[in-house]
């Protein structure tokens, strides 16, 4: 103790309540889940990192070790290429810490019972299920675009100047590349994505939310035991083509793409945003989706706590 | 106003009956004290108001329903509901930000005055502050928040008898006045009897005793007998009887004051004599400090 704290300070007592003030609880609940779960944006800066120094390894070896003489020497795919395998494994990055998270989203405070400090605030059960809803499909997609737009900008500028330091036309490595073009099919790229896994993250919420232990395997052999029971029983394997084409079938949904799962070299004229929104399956995955995160939410309002 | 109202409160786990149809009622501007051994129904009791666990019978909370409408009693209550439960990974200064953010009778400055008479840093994370420092930091939170019901249940179990002291004093001084109604319970029984106004005992979902602390000095009375007087004193049928160095303390209700004198020192007995009296010998440990 700096001071005795059993000092009554009338100052303290005498101050007058202060009136109610406004209040933002869905902005400080995201907030919270950012400062609880760091590595939300450090896994994608840090994938960042790695392609940028790779990125950096592979242009000093590319003018050390060619003489380029004109654009037409370099395939323009493989000046494109680093650019995709960037954004995928950000993606990436951010996709997998963001499954984690769900895992964690309404367990963790379980766990260390923290969950009886947050229901002492006036936060609904609700409002709480939707902020930490928010952070896989609204936040992870913007903390991506927010690394991976600068990651491109600063290979984008390398390229030019390694460009303009043998003699090319850096403009004409600009057009060749379409940063615009590349840039807006990201943002619909993660758009779909986050459409598309609303049913996986619900269910990931919801086993968050109901099992007392080991979640990570609730949440992967309930699905794997009705694969295998199909296939015994009837031996067919419709479930397992519908769980496969839900975990890895996003880009096939959203994308006219002629070679299936080459995300690398989907291009721009394959988006199918009206396709996409016009997909059975895609409101089907909404709609489940949202049952499982209505039950998350239900678990958390009306089941003990601990 | 009424702060609590419960009418036939029940609560059973499979056969496990935790609150047996308890009847309580608790007025605005009251220190309740629920007090009870382990098991006894007390927590229960307490997560039912809170709105944490459903019921049967009839309970109003601050005029609500808590377990329908939790969402809009928060903003009038509070609790603590055991020790450590604040967040090991969160600063201070994120635990303040958090609660201004989403309270809206929250007073910051109230909140960082009592964090200032403290030894809590506001960079510190939970994880790196002692138990005691985790307890003060949770009730500057919960005190800098104008809530009209405080719950506190079991709120320095762990704690040594300095953060114990600090914690009650504060509590009495920073923070209650008549508008405000507080709900505590304790194994340390004789450490909080003197912020009182009221007292519950609760045994095997059962309410044993429901009093006024002033209705309790008025009711019960300790006799320390003379061996010549004990007898006598038998006679006027004490409900517990207990030794003290080698002679007889009984303990008796609603026995006038004035004939017990006569059979030796009379005084009011303490809460915790006065549990063990009541609860009995099997619930001995709930009442022990």
């Amino acid at each position: 103790m700096s001071a005795p704290s059993d000092t009554f300070d009338p100052t303290i007592a005498a101050t007058p309540p202060a009136p109610a003030h406004a209040v933002r609880p869905f902005y400080w609940s995201v907030r919270r889940e950012l400062w609880e779960n760091r590595s939300l944006f450090v896994a994608p800066i840090v994938a960042a990192a790695v392609v940028l120094l790779g990125f950096l390894v592979s242009m000093s070896m590319l003018s050390h070790f060619h003489k380029l003489t004109s654009l037409a020497d370099l395939d323009s795919g493989d000046m494109a290429a680093p650019f995709g395998a960037a954004a995928v494994l950000v993606m990436l990055a951010g996709f997998i810490v963001a499954l984690f998270y769900s895992l964690g989203a309404l367990h963790n405070e379980r766990r260390d019972r923290s969950i009886l400090f947050w229901k002492s605030m006036p936060v609904s059960d609700f409002l709480t299920v939707l902020s930490k809803a928010a952070i896989p499909l609204l936040v992870m997609p913007a903390i991506v675009l927010g690394v991976v737009f600068p990651l491109h900008f600063v290979m984008l500028v390398v390229e030019m100047v390694v460009f303009a330091a043998h003699g090319l036309s850096p403009m004409a490595l600009l057009s060749s590349l379409d940063p615009v073009a590349r840039e807006t099919m990201l943002i619909y790229g993660l758009i779909t994505a986050a459409i598309w896994y609303v049913p996986v993250f619900g269910w990931l919420f919801l086993v968050s939310g109901w099992a007392r232990r080991v979640t990570f395997l609730w949440a992967i052999l309930p699905p794997i035991g009705l694969c295998v029971f199909e296939q015994i029983a009837l031996g067919t394997h419709h479930i397992a083509n519908l769980l496969g084409h839900r975990l890895f079938g996003a880009a096939d949904a959203a994308f006219n793409s002629p070679t299936p799962g080459s995300a690398l070299h989907i291009m721009v004229a394959d988006m199918d945003p009206l396709g996409f929104i016009g997909r059975l399956d895609v409101w089907l995955g909404i709609v489940i989706g949202a049952a499982f995160f209505g039950a998350a939410v239900w678990l958390r309002r009306y089941r003990d706590p601990i | 106003m009424t702060a609590i109202e419960a009418r036939g409160l029940k609560k059973s786990y499979g056969k496990f009956v935790a609150l047996d149809g308890i009847n309580l009622r608790v007025d605005e501007g009251r220190i309740l004290g629920l007090i009870g051994p382990n098991g006894a129904g007390k927590s229960t009791a307490l997560n039912a108001a809170l709105g944490l666990t459903a019921f049967e019978g009839s309970l109003s909370v601050l005029g609500r329903n808590p377990w329908t409408e939790r969402d809009s009693l928060m903003t009038d209550v509070c609790f603590i509901a055991d020790v450590a439960v604040l967040p090991r990974w969160m600063k201070v200064s994120q635990a303040v930000d958090y609660v201004a953010g989403v309270h809206p009778r929250f007073d910051r400055a109230k909140a960082e005055a009592l964090l200032a008479k403290t030894a809590i840093r506001m960079n510190s994370r939970v994880r790196q502050l002692s138990k005691g420092m985790v307890t003060q930091l949770h009730l500057a939170l919960v005190m800098s928040i104008d809530a009209r019901l405080l719950v506190l249940d079991e709120p320095t179990l762990g704690l040594d008898i300095i953060y114990r002291k600090q914690f009650y004093d504060s509590l009495l001084n920073d923070y209650f006045d008549k508008s405000r109604t507080i709900i505590v319970t304790t194994h340390q029984v004789e450490e909080i009897e003197h912020i009182l106004t009221d007292v519950v005992f609760i045994d095997r979902g059962k309410i044993l005793l429901d009093s006024a602390m002033d209705a309790v000095a008025e009711r019960y009375a300790e006799l320390m007998v003379t061996p010549e007087n004990l007898a006598a004193a038998r006679a006027l049928r004490p409900i517990h009887e207990r030794q003290v160095f080698g002679r007889g303390v009984l303990l008796f209700a609603d026995v006038d004051r004035q004939t017990l004198s006569e059979l030796g020192e009379v005084r009011t007995p303490s809460l915790a004599d006065l549990f063990v009296a009541i609860v009995g010998g099997a619930a001995h440990q709930g009442a022990a400090a």
